[in-house]
Parts: structure tokens; sequence; C-alpha cells
């Protein structure tokens, strides 16, 4: 016998009259409720490789983050008479580069100012996105066609070259934050799209046509009710795009347009590529870093997404 | 289907000349053809500076500059950039060698794209779908430039050593003045030898992306009722997984890879710049730098155009795939 309510019947023995001698009824399966949260919190959970994505990310942050407190070289100590050492020589576990600066203080630094640019074009991406799918969705009719046909327009431009026109204007917007608006300011297009298909579905929904009908402002509608149930298209596109900006930022910064006047794992990463050949630990190390990062992202908003829809997971006919 | 295919062509001019706006204002705010003069020491003389002015027309309203341009370009003038020489045929020389590398790398991730997206399909949750899956998950994670170099520096090197000639070409499109002195075959052996190493990594990237899409879209198809009715009709496996299953498995393929054309365009940049290719990466980067702005017009307008009409075949192939749509 399973029931959702097995406190109800511990605190309220035997209330109607037809059971006066079943005080306690047996049962061999209780099932507690779980709220949607809890549902998908534990799907990911379950997701062994989102976990192991979470945890090497995590421990990469700690490392990044903690790491300058405890290692004994700073990313900007320069030391001529150490320049160009392999990894593991002189107390340099990665190695240094032309000027004698340690590798792994450097790849410490950049994390933390590529972490960064990240959490700041995915905020500013996200409101701008928010707002006009908003918008475009929720209001339809000219303004949805006005600001879709935008969206539209702005994509028909390869969007690095875009970048790349846009960075050039502003010489002074050369570090890890500057990069971090110029790719935000154009990074909103999908979310936009994405999240005005949705609303164009929600909106016909009872619970909208309710809070309507019970007076809620429009505004209130969007942010009580709208946004919540998109939740986790947000998060998945928040985590992807998370992944897109990093990479997009070391390909800016390698083409010559983007971080200069700051360490950022994109700038070690270009610079690694001039020494490839003749110092392989300059190119290798912040390269892998790069990779374990994008792929640790891409992990965990793959598994994001499979914790908000298990469907995919079907195993097929 | 005709008037469906007009509807479509008109549209897209629709969008070509508004994003040809888009492309002018973004460009006339971000370049000025007198910076290199305002910048000089000692300074221009203010005389030459109003000069100049008037012979590029800076004074001239938005819209009339615009209109100069755009009839310009559609007789195809594309001006002339700030050392004298004219853009157009700059452009489609370069226009000519970036496209093989584009075309190729394209028809390389789609084939690849298909062939292990359905098979990692199939094989689902069998060590080849893992292998693959893992290998797709990497190769997006990578950066495009890092990969290009690795090849670059590491593969290209090992390999020749390997077969013991020099096959793997790592710098430039084509050897130096082998136009004079080759023979049309040599020639044509010498260019794909450059060819191999920007394709394969630029290729990379997207095979990596439409192939989990199609991996998606054929477990869609295979758990669908007309595959299963197909089985169960006894048409041999083969059989019903090409006839059924992969043609309407390919149809949301075209529209991935139609949106994907612009992102192509953005990594041949990359790669070009990593191969030292002499083509429209090139190209646009030097013009950037050199705050040239018809170059850069010419290069932003030709872009747009493939982006567009790209869109456009992905949209009739769709109509053409999937009666549904041409008959909304």
């Amino acid at each position: 016998m399973t029931t959702t309510q097995p406190q109800d019947l511990k605190t309220n023995p035997a209330t109607t009259v037809d059971q006066p001698q079943a005080a306690e009824v047996e049962r061999e399966f209780t099932v507690k409720a779980r709220s949607q949260r809890e549902q998908v919190t534990r799907r990911f959970l379950r997701n062994k490789q989102a976990m192991g994505g979470l945890l090497v990310f995590l421990a990469v942050l700690v490392i990044a983050w903690a790491g300058p407190l405890v290692y004994g070289f700073e990313f900007s100590e320069v030391k001529p008479e150490d320049a160009s050492v392999g990894p593991g020589t002189l107390g340099h576990i990665l190695g240094t580069d032309g000027l004698g600066r340690d590798l792994m203080a450097q790849i410490m630094r950049g994390i933390q100012r590529s972490t960064l640019t990240i959490v700041v074009a995915v905020v500013i991406a996200l409101t701008v996105g928010l707002l006009v799918g908003l918008l475009a969705g929720y209001y339809g009719g000219w303004i949805d066609n006005l600001l879709m046909r935008l969206v539209d327009l702005i994509l028909t431009i390869p969007g690095l070259v875009v970048l790349i026109v846009v960075a050039s204007n502003f010489p002074d917007a050369r570090t890890a934050l500057g990069i971090a608006v110029i790719i935000g300011a154009f990074g909103w297009l999908d979310l936009s799209r994405i999240l005005r298909s949705q609303i164009l579905g929600l909106r016909e929904r009872e619970f909208v046509e309710a809070a309507h009908a019970l007076g809620a402002s429009d505004r209130r509608i969007m942010f009580k009710h709208l946004i919540p149930n998109m939740l986790g298209s947000i998060i998945v596109w928040a985590t992807l795009t998370a992944a897109t900006v990093i990479l997009l930022e070391a390909s800016l910064t390698y083409l010559g347009f983007g971080v200069a006047n700051d360490i950022s794992l994109g700038r070690l990463v270009s610079e690694g590529v001039s020494a490839a050949q003749t110092r392989p630990w300059l190119f290798y190390f912040p390269g892998l870093m790069l990779l374990v990062i994008a792929l640790c992202i891409n992990l965990i908003g793959d598994g994001i997404r499979d914790a908000f829809d298990p469907s995919n997971k079907r195993v097929r006919a | 289907m005709f008037f469906f295919t007009i509807r479509r062509l008109l549209s897209s001019v629709l969008v070509l000349v508004a994003s040809s706006m888009l492309v002018f204002a973004l460009c006339v705010a971000s370049f000025n053809p007198l910076e290199p003069f305002l910048l000089r020491q000692p300074p221009a003389e203010p005389a030459a500076i109003q000069g100049l002015r008037e012979r590029y027309r800076l004074d001239d309203p938005f819209f009339v500059r615009y209109w100069d341009w755009l009839s310009g370009v559609v007789t195809g003038d594309f001006g002339i950039s700030n050392g004298g020489t004219p853009v157009g045929p700059e452009l489609m020389g370069r226009l000519g060698v970036t496209a093989r590398m584009v075309v190729a790398a394209m028809v390389l991730a789609i084939l690849l794209a298909v062939v292990v997206g359905v098979l990692t399909a199939v094989r689902q949750y069998k060590p080849e779908d893992y292998f693959f899956t893992f290998v797709t998950y990497v190769l997006i994670a990578l950066p495009t430039f890092w990969f290009a170099a690795l090849l670059k520096e590491f593969v290209a090197i090992q390999f020749n050593d390997l077969v013991g000639q020099r096959i793997l070409f790592t710098l430039g499109e084509q050897s130096p003045a082998i136009e004079v002195t080759g023979t049309t075959s040599e020639i044509f052996w010498d260019r794909l030898g450059h060819l191999i190493l920007p394709t394969v990594s630029l290729a990379m990237l997207s095979f990596a992306a439409w192939s989990r899409f199609q991996r998606a879209s054929m477990l869609d198809v295979l758990g669908s009722d007309y595959m299963r009715l197909a089985r169960a009709k006894g048409l041999p496996w083969r059989r019903a997984l090409i006839r059924h299953g992969l043609r309407n498995a390919l149809i949301p393929l075209t529209t991935v890879v139609a949106l994907g054309v612009g992102l192509v365009m953005g990594g041949a940049v990359i790669t070009e710049t990593v191969f030292v290719w002499h083509g429209m990466g090139e190209y646009l980067l030097m013009s950037i730098n050199a705050d040239d702005l018809n170059p850069v017009l010419g290069w932003m307008m030709i872009a747009a155009f493939f982006v567009i009409a790209f869109n456009l075949i992905a949209d009739l192939l769709y109509a053409v795939l999937d009666p549904r749509i041409r008959l909304s």
C-alpha cells in the first residue's frame, strides 16, 4: 500500500467511524513526495559524467583561487635568470615563459580572469536576452516581428567578425572585463529566440490565463509565472554559453583583438602557440587547461539539460 | 513549390539589402579612412584633411554614402582601399582561395557527422557510441586555433617523417610560384597537400556539433512508429534504416548546417591565420588593422551574401525533403 501522506495517518489515527480498530495501518512501501527541484537535483547527482565534470571544475576553481595563497611564485614576478625552463626545474611546477614568469602562477591568474569574463559575459547576455525574449514572446505582434527580424539580421554576419570589428573600436577595452562586455553584448541572440518560442507556448497555458484573469500585471506574470517555468532552458543556455565565451575569448585574443593588458587563459594559449616547437610546456599546459574547463562546463550543461528533461535517455525500441 | 521558391527568394533579397545597411552602419561607425592621416607626425594640414574628406565624401549624409556604395556593389565595384588598389579583384581572388577550404571543410564535416551520428545512434550504449561521444565532447571543447596548431606543429611533421615524403604542408595555400613553374597536375596536388590540414582542423568542430545533433535526430527517428512498422512489415534492417530512417533523420540537419555557416566562416578566419593562408581571413584582419573601410565592407557583404544564400538553399532543400513545409 502506498500513500503520499504517511504523517497524516500517524497524527490522525482512525478518524473514520468504519475503521475503529485500524489505529496503525501496516504498509510495505511509503513514498515521500518530491518537489520538482528535488527531482531535478537527484537526476543531476546521479549523472556520472555531469558529476565528474562538476567535481573537476570545482577542483580547478579551488586551485585557481586558493592556489596563489600557498604557491611560491607570483604571476607577475619576472625572473630573467629562470627564463624558459621546463616543468619541474627550479621549483617551477610547470616551467616558465620567456621572461621567467612562472607558468603555474600565470595559469592560476588566467583562470581567475577568465572565470570573471565568463560570469560577466553570461550575466550581460542573460539580461538582454531575457528582456528581448520576454518582450517579443509575450507581446507578440509588431514588437515580436521587429525584434526577431533584428536578431536574424545581426545573425547574417559571422559572429566572430562582428566581435573583431567592435573590439577594434575600443582599444582601451583589451582587458578581461572589457572583452566580457563585448562578448556579452552580442551573446544574447540565441537566448532571445529560445525564450521567445518557449513563451509563445507558455502564454497559452491556463495558469497564465488565470493570473491574467485575477488581474496580475504583465510584469508580474512575466517574472513570477513565465520565468520560473523557463528556468531549465535558461540554466542550460547559461552553461553552454559559458563554454562558448571562454573559447571565443581565446580565439579573439589569438587573432589579436582580445585581451592584451591583462592575463587570461586565452592569452596564455595564444602566446603558447608561437612557442609550440621550442617550449612545448607553454603550448600544452594552458591549452589542456582550457580544454578541461570547456569540457567540464559542457558536461555540466548537458547534465543539467538531462536532469530537466530526461526524455532523451529513453532506450530505443 | 514554384511560388514558395519565389517568395523565399524575394525575402532573401530583402534580408540581404537590410543586412547591407547594417553592415554599412557598423563599418562606417568603426573605421575612419582619415585615421592614418590624423595620427601622422607632423600633423597633416587642415586643408589637406579637408581635401581628403571631400575625396572620400565623408561629409555626405549617411544615406547618400550608403546609396553610393550599394550602387557600386551591385555593379561589382567594391571601391578602392586606402592604398589605392581596387577592392573587388583582390576580394574575388582571395575568395577562391578561402572557398576551397570552407567548401572542403563543410563537405567533410557533413559526411563525417552523418556517418558518425547514424553509427552512434544505431549502436547506442555500445563501445563505439562511448568512444565517438567522448571524441565529439573533446572536439567541441577544443579551441580551434590550438587544435590547428597541434596538427600543424606535431601531426604534420611526424606524418611526413613516417611516410618519408613531404605530403602535408603547413604554410600557405600553395608553394610559392608554382603557378608559374608547375603543370596543372602539379599545381593540383600541391594545393591538395596544402589543403588537407586546414580542412581537417576547420571541419572538426562543426563535425562534432553536427554529429551530436544527428545522433539525437536519428534516435528520435529510430524510436518512431513508422520505423517499427517498416521492421514489422519484414523489411531488412539496412533497408529500413536507409530508406525510412536516414531520409527523415537528415532533414533537421539541413537547418543546423545552414545556421552553422557563420561559425564556419569565423573558423575559417582563425584557420587561415594559423596556416598563414593568403585568403579572405588575412585580408580582413589586415584591413581592420589598417582602418581600411572599403575592404572590410566588401568582405562583410560577401560573407552576408553567402550566409543568406546558404539559408535560402537550406530552406528550399527542407521544403523539398519535407512536403509539409511547402504546403503550409
